[in-house]
């Protein structure tokens, strides 16, 4: 049996997850008896090399860049896992959607960050837009409003023994059957 | 009428006294109904949903619906555990809950009850993402609207326990929330000593009793090692029967 392929990314996330991916400890050693990587931040692949089994999402879509990486892995792979309250349902960037009484609250945010908060030493007191930054969207978007996914592993970050369980079970192809203790929401 | 009946819940069957509730019986025999917003001690309301039963072929909410000699319920099938399963991803995508950033995690009953569902994997729902205000104006207590579920059990504990009315349904439909009694929560007589302020009152983490949070660490968190409704389901061996607040008490009869 051929190895299966896996490809990885971040999108809007905070590469704990990828981290938790090494929690599994030595099984990653097992995995790898089954499964090589392709395009993934674990090699430095920064494009597809061809068509993959299976694409592991962190994070949810924040700006443009990462719609186009999110639309670019559901054509590239068969199977999308989204992985971590991130990609399941915004994560923390979603806070920036619901922030106070603001009719514009995508500006609000920037402004807070770079301009107005006591903190912040800016002289140009502008936010920044060089054309190399990727676009903001006006809101966080979860990969569901995207893409299809297929699977999903919710955690804050997914402990490693629950992705071990996932993603060995979706590489042999048997079904995902976990116990109370490993799906948590946090 | 004083006798004791019989109820079948999914073919056990068990006793119930005249005027109880099929949740009340179902408590009593070490049988869980999820629920949410019922909690003991309390009036039941049977607004969340999440208790419905087959009671005869009806979908019923079982903490107010009365049980009748003979009735046959259904509880843990797999029609009520989807009907469950959707009442509570809707009440997640609903308001805003952020589970890696809410204090209330682990000792949650929503999220509880998500685990106990094993919901784990993406819905039909949009996240609704409301804007909703967060009242820290009080010394003692913040109020995080957006984690609200609308369980009620702050208006009940708050009117029948403490005799106090802080806290009452405000709007209609999608823009239903829970308003306080005055300007801002500093602005009503609430005190942190209130049952309605304790913590098994708000199952979701709404309430914030300030300078308390994150009391238990990851791993020792009420529902981080044992379903909820386990204490229920292991009531029996103990024999403690349910509190009620007794109707002829009018509604102040639990403390």
């Amino acid at each position: 049996m051929r190895k299966k392929r896996v490809a990885t990314v971040s999108l809007a996330g905070c590469f704990g997850c990828h981290m938790s991916l090494l929690d599994m400890d030595e099984r990653i050693l097992e995995l790898l008896q089954d499964v090589e990587f392709d395009r993934s931040p674990l090699n430095d692949l920064k494009k597809f090399t061809r068509r993959c089994d299976l694409g592991i999402i962190e994070g949810g879509c924040c700006n443009e860049d990462n719609v186009h990486t999110l639309r670019d892995f559901r054509n590239n792979c068969d199977v999308l896992v989204a992985v971590g309250q991130c990609a399941i349902m915004g994560g923390l960037p979603v806070m920036r959607n619901a922030i106070m009484h603001s009719d514009d609250p995508l500006r609000e945010c920037l402004e807070e960050a770079y301009c107005s908060s006591p903190r912040v030493y800016n002289p140009s007191n502008q936010i920044p837009n060089d054309p190399a930054l990727p676009l903001l969207l006006d809101k966080v978007y979860t990969c569901v409003d995207v893409v299809k996914i297929d699977y999903q592993i919710p955690g804050c970050p997914p402990s490693g023994d629950v992705l071990w369980a996932t993603l060995s079970a979706l590489v042999r192809n048997e079904p995902i059957d976990l116990p109370y203790d490993m799906v948590k929401y946090d | 009428m004083n006798k004791t009946m019989r109820i079948t819940v999914d073919g056990r069957k068990i006793r119930a006294s005249p005027g109880q509730t099929i949740m009340d019986a179902c408590d009593d025999a070490g049988v869980y109904v999820p629920r949410l917003c019922d909690v003991e001690g309390l009036v039941p309301q049977g607004s969340c949903r999440v208790c419905t039963v087959k009671a005869d072929g009806h979908t019923v909410a079982a903490c107010t619906e009365p049980a009748e000699p003979g009735m046959k319920v259904e509880n843990d099938t797999l029609e009520i555990k989807n009907y469950r399963r959707d009442l509570v991803r809707m009440l997640f995508h609903e308001g805003n809950h952020l589970c890696p950033i809410c204090e209330a995690s682990g000792r949650c009953e929503l999220q509880a009850m998500a685990y106990r569902l094993r919901i784990s994997q993406a819905t039909k729902y949009p996240y609704l993402q409301p804007v909703r205000p967060v009242d820290a104006s009080h010394p003692d207590i913040a109020l995080d609207n957006n984690r609200c579920i609308l369980c009620g059990r702050c208006i009940r504990a708050s009117r029948d326990v403490d005799g106090k009315h802080v806290f009452e349904y405000v709007g209609r439909g999608i823009h239903k929330r829970i308003g306080v009694n005055a300007e801002n929560l500093a602005a009503t007589n609430a005190s942190i000593d209130d049952y309605a302020m304790s913590l098994e009152v708000c199952p979701v983490g709404c309430i914030i009793r300030k300078r308390e949070g994150f009391f238990a660490p990851i791993g020792a968190r009420q529902f981080d090692r044992e379903p909820i409704g386990m204490d229920v389901e292991t009531r029996q061996e103990h024999h403690v029967p349910k509190r009620r607040p007794d109707p002829a008490f009018g509604n102040d009869g639990t403390k």
